[in-house]
């Protein structure tokens, strides 16, 4: 019996947390809920590239890079930008109710430009990096703050570098660029009068890099030096270079959810979710007796123990992945009465309770293993068909009917048992058989 | 006991009567294919109350658009979904915009979904094979699962042709109800019919596994015996789990929303097919094919036909 009470310790610590994690005003753990739950949108970009080309590797996690970035300026919280196949990116924006200007925003070329920094020191430039700023160059008209923003002037545009490249120099790493000759001449101007002050390097409204003019550039040939690593270097190069896509993208899928309509869903299916699991409850009580109260208990178990594996991953819960959780509610049911069967047949040959539960267990075992693997086979296989198409609602459905099932074997291995034995044990069995329906 | 393996074309019989009707709608009206698969746009627009226009005065927007072939069907209370070839978000605006104007009051777009027709055919090849790979997988597994037993492989066979009786039941109920209720294979029917697949396999491996260990036991039992028997001892486990999993689908059917309701019909078709023919057509076969009886098939008339 002593390892049995290890085991009460152990479902109780495990039920404490999921409780902790279910919380619903917890902050460290939240839902994730669909864009089909919640709104918004959900696009799926192509490389436009002429067939048979090949696009050079690294340039899509450059893509994904950028187009996160361009995300996060929209200031959609809980994105996802993923890479669906070789050539598509999946972006979901949950919450984004113009779907039109977040799916041109984020398919449009990025802008560079250099801006000029010479009102402030370099402490004042510095704190920009990362920040967002205004420039005279294509303003953008939403700004939501209260104060008027300073408005800083650009110098020149992306447009005018030519070439881009790394250097060394006894171990001290630059970034070499070249201009063309219209930018060149503005260049040679600008930096002619502005020696000393600050040229910042801005992408998409963002600062990245705020480079002194140590002496003027007059030959549209320049040099950003500064105490870089290899990775910064590299990294500023790119984005210099890339500062637009590097291949142009089209949206080959989009889908545009209303809030209210998934409000409505949302509301639905959690009260279908609700009723189907209180008639599951009542039925197991009915027909298994006592047996089915320990079950119904072992149900609550599960249907914790998921929900906070939900929350933990986190898995982002869609309409089907609800669907699918409720389905394999009925999984970890059906665990439960095949060994409820199992223990029935036991009883009725005449074996003892506690001997009948053991074996009323094991034999059900191989039931329960074979026929949950070939579930776990198919979820496996929607998993990947999900993946590829970046149909996230197939790959939802997949996910959360996997961790049910997964989680279904472990309460009828560990925590049905662990019930019946803890309660049964105590029971005269031959002064109450009805209460086992037998 | 019930007598089910001595009736067993009986049983067989029943599942024709399903099946068949069912694939001549196929035949006849096909499966209507979402824009998952076809490419194309669906539009769903929600109107004021009672302010709701025809299907054919929003058709002829569409038409103005250059949309001459969409198709308009009226949802729920006062919304309309419009499926079309595929336009872009800023042609969708300008069509919400006309209606609007046309209508004189305000519309909300409820769901706006694009696919390009590439996509649609992509999609459409990586769905067959991921059934094809799902049979082949669960197949094999079962025979790995089952390798003690004599004529392994037969319980693989068998599973998968209960699993092919009700992904033909599946198709062939959507056929039918496409044809009525206008419902359209898309993603989401698809993930309902792989799911049909694992559950069928779930229930067929449940009475299999009985058919092993009571043949373990009672090794001089004739094999019709052994099955029928197993079939009787899991038959109140088949029944109650089917009705637990169906308890929980229709609920979602039926207070679920429309949204997912042709999906969960889907489910509820599907795992009734699946339980019926694990018991009454899965575990028959193997007797069937153990006591070979395709032999006799074709000299008993009435047999013939089942």
């Amino acid at each position: 019996m002593k390892t049995n009470y290890r085991t009460v310790a152990l479902i109780l610590v495990v039920l404490a947390l999921s409780i902790y994690i279910n919380l619903p005003n917890n902050s460290r753990f939240q839902t994730h809920l669909g864009l089909d739950l919640v709104g918004g949108v959900q696009a799926l970009l192509e490389a436009d590239i002429p067939e048979g080309q090949e696009i050079p590797s690294g340039t899509m996690s450059n893509v994904i890079q950028i187009i996160e970035n361009r995300v996060n300026g929209l200031g959609v919280s809980e994105a996802v930008v993923q890479q669906a196949g070789s050539t598509r990116v999946l972006v979901e924006m949950p919450g984004q109710t113009n779907p039109e200007q977040a799916l041109t925003t984020i398919g449009e070329t990025g802008e560079l430009e250099f801006v000029d920094f010479s009102g402030l020191s370099y402490d004042q430039a510095a704190n920009l990096v990362d920040q967002t700023i205004v420039t005279d160059h294509n303003p953008v008209t939403t700004v939501f703050t209260d104060t008027t923003p300073t408005v800083f002037h650009t110098v020149m545009t992306g447009i005018s570098l030519k070439n881009v490249g790394v250097r060394t120099d006894n171990n001290r790493y630059s970034v070499a660029f070249e201009l063309d000759s219209a930018g060149a001449k503005t260049f040679s101007e600008f930096t002619s009068s502005h020696v000393g002050s600050i040229l910042a390097i801005v992408l998409d409204k963002q600062v990245i890099s705020v480079p002194r003019i140590d002496d003027a550039i007059t030959t549209g040939q320049g040099v950003i030096s500064g105490d870089f690593t290899v990775e910064e270097a590299n990294k500023l190069s790119v984005q210099l270079r890339y500062g637009s896509l590097p291949i142009p993208l089209k949206v080959v899928t989009s889908q545009t959810v209303g809030p209210t309509l998934g409000q409505d869903s949302l509301n639905k299916s959690l009260n279908a979710g609700i009723i189907g699991l209180s008639v599951v409850i009542l039925f197991m009580i009915g027909y298994y007796r006592l047996p089915g109260l320990v079950a119904d208990l072992a149900l609550l178990c599960y249907a914790l123990i998921t929900f906070a594996l939900f929350r933990l991953i986190p898995v982002t819960l869609t309409l089907p992945g609800i669907a699918g959780f409720v389905l394999s509610l009925g999984v970890a049911v059906d665990a439960n009465i095949l060994i409820f069967e199992r223990l029935k047949e036991e009883l009725r040959g005449g074996k003892s309770l506690h001997s009948a539960i053991d074996l009323g267990w094991k034999r059900a075992w191989s039931s329960i293993r074979d026929s949950n693997f070939s579930t776990l086979i198919t979820c496996g296989i929607l998993y990947w068909f999900g993946s590829t198409f970046g149909a996230s609602i197939v790959k939802g459905f997949s996910v959360t009917l996997a961790l049910g099932v997964l989680v279904s074997m472990f309460t009828a291995i560990v925590v049905t048992r662990t019930f019946l034995h803890l309660i049964l044990d105590r029971i005269n069995f031959t002064a109450h058989h009805r209460w086992f329906g037998v | 006991m019930l007598d089910i393996v001595k009736r067993r074309y009986l049983y067989f019989a029943i599942s024709l009567t399903v099946i068949i009707p069912g694939l001549i709608a196929l035949i006849i009206w096909g499966l209507p294919l979402a824009i998952d698969f076809s490419g194309g746009s669906l539009l769903f627009v929600r109107f004021q109350p009672g302010s709701r226009p025809t299907t054919q005065e929003v058709l002829d927007v569409y038409a103005g658009f250059g949309q001459s072939d969409a198709l308009a069907q009226t949802s729920e209370e006062d919304g309309m979904i419009i499926r079309s070839k595929e336009i872009d978000q800023a042609t969708k605006t300008q069509i919400v915009t006309e209606m609007e104007a046309r209508f004189g009051s305000p519309i909300s777009v409820e769901r706006f979904d694009t696919v390009g027709p590439s996509v649609g055919v992509e999609v459409a090849q990586r769905a067959a094979g991921a059934v094809g790979l799902a049979a082949l997988g669960i197949m094999i597994y079962i025979t790995y699962a089952f390798r003690a037993v004599p004529h392994a492989s037969r319980y693989g066979v068998a599973a998968i042709i209960a699993m092919l009786h009700d992904v033909a039941v599946v198709i062939g109920v959507e056929a039918i109800l496409g044809h009525f209720l206008g419902w359209e294979v898309d993603a989401l029917f698809l993930t309902a019919l792989l799911t049909v697949i694992g559950f069928s396999v779930h229930d067929t491996i449940v009475v299999f596994d009985r058919i092993r260990e009571t043949k373990n036991i009672n090794r001089r039992m004739p094999f019709d015996t052994v099955v029928n028997q197993s079939i009787n001892q899991t038959l109140a486990r088949s029944i109650n789990t089917q009705l637990t999993v169906m308890i929980t689908l229709l609920a979602l059917a039926i207070f679920g929303g429309v949204t997912i309701r042709h999906f969960v019909v889907t489910l509820l078709v599907g795992v009734f097919s699946g339980t019926y023919s694990s018991i009454f057509n899965a575990a028959p076969i193997l007797v069937v094919w153990e006591r070979k009886e395709w032999r006799t098939w074709f000299r008993r008339g009435a047999r013939a036909a089942a």
